[in-house]
């Protein structure tokens, strides 16, 4: 098995900078913008991109207007897969009715996990709108789905792993393509 | 956490399996305090709840519990139906069998009867415990854990056990399936059981049991100074002969009232499985009361028997042993 590393941790610093800006720039500011990341490593993204939002636009909380988005219950394969651990959901206080939801998570494939999260937000609130933002789009998409917010685009092929590792949760950051 | 098909006694748990239920639990509480409270996780699959005996609260509870999580729902009762033409067990079974139950949550008044239509291969679906006989009652159990976890971890619940609490089962022990699996749950999850009540209502092995036994309430509650105290139902329809002098003796002896929660630690949680004979185990006073958890359970029994049906009846079936 070979491994490339194809971002690394400075890369991936740069997109992440560059995801929060073009969130806040296609909201013209950062009124009513909700951040939810997908468990385990959308979480983490979406609080770095909170914390970049936060830095440049004071008036964003990031501990507020961020949560984390558990689509276990919703997957369309759980009868496929061991039973799945499910972790907490937590939504802003002020709920996600009429908010600029953004849902974040780490690599987009084939747009099920996705299909799960708009499922799940439908049953906790109607947003004004819904946006993606993700790291990785490594294409293979099986739904009508694609990303507003892209880290990097990045071709691969099926037999190809994704490993996205970010230092909070696997003590180094880099993305790395293992075939 | 090993895969479990069936859930019949509360010793199936360890305590890994159980924390989990209680975690998942946690999660299905959220979903059952917003506005929609419905889950698509098992669209497609068929419960059938089967209730050889009377019962409000258990069958409600796992009927809201199915409908939450998309299932589709058939309730059976013994009394309207073909076993009051004499119709066996077995061939109740073997009909949901041919119409495709994937679970059949059973409450029959037979200890044992979950057992056998596990392992009769009469059945081939996962089957719950909902109450046999003097028998078990695992998710009673599970959900009283969970209301102790939940009034003392607070929000800071997810992965903890209940070491460290002393808990007081007191009333009709020799009847009661809760406090049999309460016991069971209560040791794995590590927190000191006492088991109170007068010797008749003791089973004639209690001395084996894992629990300190105690034979005066009052003696009892002072010395221990439990965390928590489940009061039990005289199951006075199970009482073949007089195993108390009159109900009010009883009541005055071993009955929770004012004085006794007075003997109490001030947050000590007051716990009944319902339904409640007001008067003769548990005082209005004690029941209404700020400690008394009752409704609580009730609550919380929803949330707990939907993250049991979710352990049980998601995830791939094939490599599961019966």
């Amino acid at each position: 098995m070979s491994s490339r590393t194809v971002l690394s941790s400075g890369d991936i610093d740069r997109a992440i900078t560059r995801i929060a800006h073009e969130i806040v720039e296609s909201n013209h500011g950062t009124k009513d913008l909700v951040l939810l990341g997908i468990p385990t490593r959308g979480v983490l993204l979406a609080q770095r991109i909170a914390t970049v939002i936060q830095r440049h636009y004071p008036d964003f909380n990031a501990a507020t207007c961020t949560g984390k988005l558990d689509i276990t219950m919703y997957r369309d394969d759980l009868a496929k897969n061991p039973t799945r651990t499910v972790t907490p959901t937590t939504i802003p206080a002020t709920g996600i009715d009429d908010a600029v939801v953004v849902l974040v998570d780490d690599v987009l494939y084939s747009g099920r996990t996705i299909r799960a999260a708009l499922d799940a937000l439908n049953d906790l609130g109607r947003p004004s709108v819904v946006r993606l933002a993700v790291l990785i789009d490594r294409g293979h998409r099986e739904l009508p789905i694609r990303a507003d917010f892209v880290g990097k685009n990045l071709p691969t092929s099926r037999d190809e792993r994704i490993n996205v590792q970010l230092s909070e949760n696997d003590g180094e950051t880099s993305v790395v393509i293992e075939s | 956490m090993s895969q479990l098909k069936h859930l019949l006694s509360a010793g199936d748990l360890d305590r890994e399996a159980a924390i989990g239920i209680l975690d998942i639990a946690e999660e299905m509480a959220d979903v059952n305090n917003r506005d929609i409270k419905k889950l698509p996780t098992l669209r497609g699959k068929t419960v059938v709840n089967l209730f050889f005996e009377d019962s409000t609260r258990t069958r409600i509870s796992f009927e809201l519990a199915e409908k939450r999580l998309s299932a589709d729902v058939i309730n059976f009762s013994a009394k309207g139906s073909s076993v009051s033409k004499g119709e066996s067990l077995k061939d109740t079974a073997q009909t949901l069998e041919a119409m495709g139950a994937d679970a059949v949550v059973i409450r029959h008044h037979a200890s044992g009867a979950a057992n056998v239509l596990a392992h009769s291969g009469w059945i081939q679906g996962s089957i719950i415990n909902a109450g046999d006989g003097t028998h078990e009652h695992p998710t009673q159990a599970l959900l009283d854990a969970f209301t102790i976890r939940r009034r003392i971890h607070g929000s800071g619940s997810n992965g903890k056990d209940l070491s460290g609490l002393k808990v007081a089962i007191v009333g009709d022990v020799l009847h009661s399936r809760v406090a049999r699996s309460n016991l069971l749950l209560l040791n794995t999850l590590g927190a000191e059981v006492h088991l109170v009540a007068p010797p008749t209502l003791f089973p004639a092995d209690a001395s084996k049991w894992q629990a300190e036994l105690h034979f005066n309430l009052d003696a009892a509650l002072n010395d221990v100074k439990p965390d928590a105290v489940m009061m039990l139902r005289v199951q006075a329809e199970r009482m073949n002969a007089s195993y108390f002098p009159s109900e009010r003796e009883y009541s005055r002896i071993w009955g929770m009232n004012a004085d006794r929660l007075a003997l109490l630690k001030p947050d000590t949680l007051i716990m009944h499985p319902g339904p409640m004979n007001r008067g003769l185990e548990i005082t209005a006073a004690a029941a209404d009361s700020k400690n008394s958890t009752v409704l609580e359970q009730v609550a919380n029994g929803v949330s707990v028997r939907m993250a049991v049906l979710y352990q049980l009846l998601s995830g791939e079936r094939a490599n599961i042993d019966a």
